[in-house]
C-alpha cells in the first residue's frame, strides 16, 4: 500500500498544478446499495448514493436547504397546482436529452407495483404537458411540501427504460425477471456506475456531460466497497486503503484522532431518538401491573421522563457527541421550535413523587425492548436508562435484539408487540409534518396515519393539527399549529426524547467533504488532494 | 466401489432434507424480513401486501415444499436484500471462499505434518516443547482476534498488506482467482494465515499422537531389528500408516474451514460466501440464508464421499468386506 499511497500523493501534486487531474476516491459504508433501481426501494442510504447518479427536480445543499435540480423553478399556481420549469440542456448519461416526457414517465413508473416510491408518486393526481420543459403538477391534496418530497423521487429516461424493458419498477419477488433497471443506471446527475459486484464493490466515473459545471468535486473515479464489521472498517481508513468511512464506531474516535492524516467528522444527525410507552392497551404486555396500564397515566410518563439523565447519556453513553432533545423533531427540520426543546428535568425525587401520587410508590418492572445492531450505542442507551430507572423503583428488563427481530416484532404487522421501546425516527421531507403524521398523530389504519406511533399515543387536538399543516400554506400560520401540537404532546409525555444521534465520519485528511445531516455523502462535495 | 458410491448418495439426499427443513424451520424465528426490504415510508397496507406476494404469510409445510419445487431446478429465488439471483450470488462468491480455504488447508498441512513428525520422533526436544506450546495459540485464540490482531500489525502498523478485500481478480471462465495478480496474492496473506493458524495445532497434535501410536506398534518393532534404516523406517512405514485417519480429520476439517470461514471472511471483508451468509442474518435474508445452509450441507455430504473413496484406496482390507 505505501507504493500507492506514494502515487496519491504525486497525484495530489499533479492536482494542484492542474485541477483537472484525475482523482481517485474510495469509501465505505456498513452496508450496500440495494438496489439501482431508482423506484425499488425507498431507504435512505441507498436514495442517498443513487442520488449521485440519478437526479430529481430538486436537490438538497450540504445545509439540506432546498435547490434546484432538474426543474429550475417552480410557483404554486393554487394550493394543489404547481407549475414546473424544468432544465434544459440536460442529457442522461447514454445520450437521451431530458424533457417533459422524461417527468411524467418516471412519475408513472413509481406508481407500478414493484415500486416503494408508490408514496411519493402517489401525492401527484395528473401531471400536465405544457411544453417540452414545462409541466404542470396537480395533486390530490394541497401539498406544500411537495418539491422536499421530490429530491428522493428520481428521474429515468424513457426512450432508455422503454428500450430495455424497464418500464415497470422492479419487484423482489419476481426472480425470473431482476429487471434491467436494477442492474444498470442512466441517470443524469454528475457520476455513472460503471461497475458494479453486489455486496463486494460498485463503482462510480465522473460524467463529463454533467449539466452543473459549479459543483465542487475534482473526483474522477470513486470506488465504493460496503464493510459490515466496524473494526475492519477503521482499518481500512487508518491503514490508508480508504479515504472516508462511515459510521465510525464512537469508542474509535479517540483511536482516529491520534492517528495520523485522519479525523472523525461528526455533527447532529436529523434523527431524534426517543423512548415510546404504551398507552393504548388496558392491560401492559410485559409488566407487573396486572389489570391496568400505568402507562395511560401522564404522571406515570412523566416520572419516566425525570428519572432519565439524558444529559448523562449524551456525556457518558454518546461521549458529548449527542445533542439532548426536548421534542420529537430536530433543528433542521421545518416546524422546529427552540423554546421547547429543552429535555425533561431529571429529577429523581419529582419522578417518585409522582409515581406514588399515581398510586405506584414502590415502582413496578417493565421491559424495554431494544435494538442492538441499528443505533449509534443503542443497546448501551437502553441499559443507561434501565439503571435510572431503577433508582427510582421501576426494575427495567432489557430486551435488546437484531433489528430485523426488534422491528418485525414493533412494527404494524408484528402488532405493536411491546410495552416500553426505544426507537429513532428521520423525517424524510425534513419536515415535521412526516414525524406528526408518522409517529404522533393518531392511529388510523385505512389512512395509514400513526403508522409508527407505536405506543398509541392519540391526542385529538395534534391529530388535527396534523391534518391542518399538510396543507397549510402560511409559514406563519404553520409554525404556530406546529408549536401547539409539539407543545401538547410535550405536555402530554406522549415521548421521552432525548438527542439527536451523533453523525459519525471517518475521513482522510486528503479529503474535504460536506456532512450533511441526513448521514447522506454527496460526491458532488468532495475534494480530493487539498 | 459403485454400490458404496450410491448407498452413499442415498444417504446423503436425507441429509440434504433434513438440512433444508431444519434452516427453513429456523428462519421463521429470525425475524420479519419486510421492514429491511421497504422504506420507512412504506405503508402497513403495501408491506402486507409484500409479506403476501412473497408467499411469506403460507404455513411453513407450503413454503418449504415451493422451496424445495424451485431449488432442485436451481433457483433458489431472489436475494431480499441485494436483489440479485441467489444462484448467482453463490456462482460469484463460491470461488473466493474455495481458494481461501483449499489454499489454507494446504498451507495448514504443508506446515502441520512435518511438524506433527518431528514432535513424534523428537518427543522431548526443547523445539518439540516450543511447537507444542505456542501451536495451543491456534486454538485457544478466537480466530476473530487472530485476524483483527493481524490486521493491526501487518495492514495498519507495519502497512505492508492490505486490511480487507480480494485485490484485483483475474476472470477465467466463471472463475475469479486472485492468485494471478499480486494484489490478489498479498490480499491472501493475512486470511490465509489466519485460517491456517486455525487449523494448525489440530493437525500438528493429531499426527503427532497418530505417529507415536504407530511407532510402538509390533511391525515398527520388528521392522527396527531387522536393521531397516530409520528414516525408511519414520517416512515410509510409519508415516504411511499414521496418514490414515489424518485424512478423515483433514477432509472433515476442510467442510469445517468452508463453513466456518465466515468469521475470517467477515473480519477481512472478504467477498465469499460466508460473508454473504452473514450480510444475509442481517438483513433477515430467508433466500441467501437457506441456500448457504444448503451448499454447505452438501459440501459437508460431498467431501465425507471423497473421504470415503479415499479410504477405500488406501486400505487394502476395504476391498475385502467392499466386496463381500
Amino acid at each position: 500500500m505505501y507504493l500507492s499511497t506514494a502515487t496519491k500523493a504525486l497525484l495530489a501534486c499533479v492536482a494542484m498544478a492542474a485541477p483537472a487531474a484525475a482523482e481517485n476516491f474510495k469509501f465505505s459504508y456498513q452496508g450496500d446499495i440495494s438496489t439501482l433501481d431508482p423506484h425499488s426501494l425507498n431507504e435512505v442510504f441507498t436514495l442517498g448514493m443513487m442520488n449521485n447518479v440519478y437526479e430529481g427536480l430538486a436537490l438538497y445543499d450540504g445545509e439540506m436547504k432546498l435547490q434546484p435540480g432538474l426543474a429550475v423553478g417552480w410557483e404554486t399556481t393554487s394550493p394543489t397546482t404547481w407549475r414546473v420549469k424544468l432544465r434544459e440542456g440536460v442529457t442522461f448519461h447514454e445520450g437521451g436529452t431530458f424533457d417533459a416526457d422524461d417527468v411524467i414517465f418516471s412519475w408513472q413508473r413509481g406508481l407500478t407495483e414493484g415500486s416503494d416510491q408508490k408514496g411519493r408518486a402517489g401525492l401527484i393526481k395528473a401531471i400536465e404537458k405544457l411544453g417540452p420543459y414545462e409541466i404542470k403538477i396537480e395533486t390530490h391534496d394541497p401539498y406544500p411540501i411537495l418539491m422536499q418530497e421530490m429530491t428522493s423521487f428520481f428521474i429515468m429516461d424513457k426512450e432508455w427504460s422503454e428500450e430495455n424493458g424497464a418500464t415497470e419498477a422492479s419487484s423482489i419477488k419476481d426472480s425470473s425477471n431482476v429487471g434491467y433497471a436494477g442492474q444498470h443506471t442512466n441517470g443524469t446527475g454528475p457520476f455513472r456506475i460503471t461497475a458494479r459486484q453486489p455486496g463486494v464493490s460498485t463503482t462510480f466515473d465522473r460524467f463529463d456531460g454533467y449539466w452543473n459545471d459549479d459543483i465542487a468535486t475534482n473526483v474522477t473515479h470513486a470506488e465504493f466497497v460496503p464493510i459490515q464489521e466496524p473494526a475492519t472498517r477503521v482499518s481500512a481508513l487508518i491503514s490508508g486503503e480508504m479515504d472516508l468511512i462511515f459510521p465510525v464506531p464512537v469508542q474509535d474516535w479517540s483511536r482516529l484522532e491520534s492517528a495520523e492524516g485522519i479525523a472523525p467528522l461528526s455533527g447532529p444527525e436529523i434523527r431524534t431518538m426517543y423512548f415510546g410507552m404504551d398507552q393504548s392497551r388496558d392491560e401492559l404486555l410485559f409488566s407487573s401491573v396486572k389489570g391496568k396500564n400505568p402507562m395511560k397515566d401522564v404522571r406515570v410518563r412523566a416520572a419516566f421522563a425525570h428519572a432519565i439523565n439524558v444529559q448523562a447519556i449524551a456525556d457518558k453513553v454518546m461521549r458529548g457527541a449527542a445533542t439532548p432533545a426536548g421534542i420529537i423533531i430536530a433543528p433542521q427540520v421545518t416546524g422546529f421550535d427552540e423554546t421547547l426543546n429543552t429535555p425533561f428535568v431529571y429529577d429523581p425525587e419529582l419522578s417518585k413523587k409522582l409515581l406514588a401520587e399515581a398510586g405506584y410508590p414502590d415502582g413496578f418492572s417493565i421491559t424495554l425492548d431494544c435494538p442492538n445492531d441499528r443505533y449509534v450505542n443503542d443497546e448501551k442507551i437502553c441499559v443507561a436508562a434501565a439503571s435510572m430507572l431503577s433508582k427510582v423503583g421501576i426494575d427495567v428488563d432489557v430486551v435488546a435484539e437484531t433489528k430485523s427481530r426488534y422491528f418485525g416484532r414493533l412494527f404494524a404487522q408484528g402488532g405493536y408487540e411491546t410495552s416500553f421501546y426505544f426507537l429513532g425516527w428521520t423525517p424524510a421531507s425534513v419536515d415535521a409534518h412526516n414525524s406528526f403524521f408518522n409517529i404522533l398523530t393518531c392511529r388510523n389504519t385505512e389512512t395509514g396515519a400513526g403508522a409508527y406511533n407505536i405506543g398509541g399515543y392519540c391526542n385529538a387536538r395534534v391529530a388535527e393539527i396534523t391534518d391542518i399543516i399538510a396543507s397549510e400554506v402560511d409559514p406563519d400560520k404553520r409554525q404556530a399549529l406546529i408549536s401547539e401540537a409539539l407543545k401538547l404532546s410535550r405536555d402530554d409525555v406522549a415521548y421521552i426524547p432525548l438527542f439527536q444521534q451523533p453523525l459519525s465520519w471517518g475521513v482522510s485528511d486528503r479529503v474535504t467533504v460536506t456532512q450533511r445531516s441526513d448521514d447522506v455523502l454527496d460526491l458532488r462535495s468532495v475534494v480530493v488532494g487539498n | 466401489m459403485l454400490k458404496l458410491i450410491l448407498n452413499r448418495l442415498a444417504h446423503s439426499v436425507v441429509v440434504m432434507l433434513a438440512v433444508a427443513l431444519i434452516a427453513f424451520s429456523m428462519v421463521a424465528f429470525l425475524g420479519d424480513p419486510i421492514s429491511n426490504m421497504v422504506g420507512q415510508d412504506t405503508t402497513v397496507a403495501e408491506r402486507a401486501a409484500l409479506r403476501e406476494n412473497l408467499g411469506l404469510n403460507d404455513p411453513l409445510p407450503v413454503q418449504f415444499v415451493r422451496f424445495l419445487s424451485h431449488a432442485v431446478q436451481g433457483d433458489f429465488g431472489l436475494s431480499y436484500s441485494l436483489r440479485v439471483p441467489v444462484s448467482e450470488l453463490f456462482a460469484e462468491r463460491m470461488p473466493a471462499t474455495l481458494e481461501l480455504s483449499i489454499i489454507s488447508a494446504i498451507f495448514a498441512l504443508l506446515i502441520g505434518i512435518p511438524l506433527g513428525i518431528h514432535t513424534a520422533i523428537n518427543r522431548d526436544s526443547f523445539t518439540t516443547q516450543a511447537i507444542l506450546s505456542s501451536s495451543l495459540v491456534g486454538v485457544s485464540l478466537p480466530t476473530f482476534l487472530i485476524g483483527i490482531l493481524l490486521i493491526l500489525i501487518f495492514g495498519v502498523m507495519l502497512r505492508w498488506l492490505p486490511t480487507f478485500g480480494r485485490g484485483d481478480v483475474v476472470m477465467i471462465g466463471g472463475w475469479s482467482t486472485g492468485l494471478l495478480t499480486s494484489s490478489g496474492l498479498r490480499s491472501l496473506v493475512l486470511p490465509v494465515a489466519t485460517l491456517t493458524i486455525f487449523q494448525l495445532t489440530l493437525i500438528i497434535r493429531l499426527v503427532r499422537a497418530e505417529m507415536m501410536e504407530v511407532l510402538r506398534t509390533d511391525f515398527i518393532k520388528f521392522a527396527r531389528a531387522r536393521g531397516i534404516r530409520r528414516k525408511a523406517l519414520n517416512y515410509r512405514h510409519a508415516l504411511k500408516n499414521t496418514m490414515m485417519p489424518v485424512i478423515t480429520v483433514v477432509g472433515l476439517q476442510l467442510g469445517n474451514i468452508i463453513a466456518f470461514s465466515l468469521i475470517t471472511e467477515s473480519v477481512f471483508q472478504w467477498p465469499g460466501m460466508g460473508l454473504l451468509f452473514v450480510q444475509a442474518i442481517g438483513n433477515a435474508d430467508i433466500p441467501v440464508m437457506v441456500a448457504y445452509l444448503m451448499i454447505i450441507a452438501l459440501i459437508f455430504v460431498l467431501i465425507n464421499l471423497i473421504v470415503d473413496l479415499l479410504h477405500f484406496v488406501l486400505d487394502p482390507r476395504l476391498h475385502s468386506s467392499g466386496a463381500n
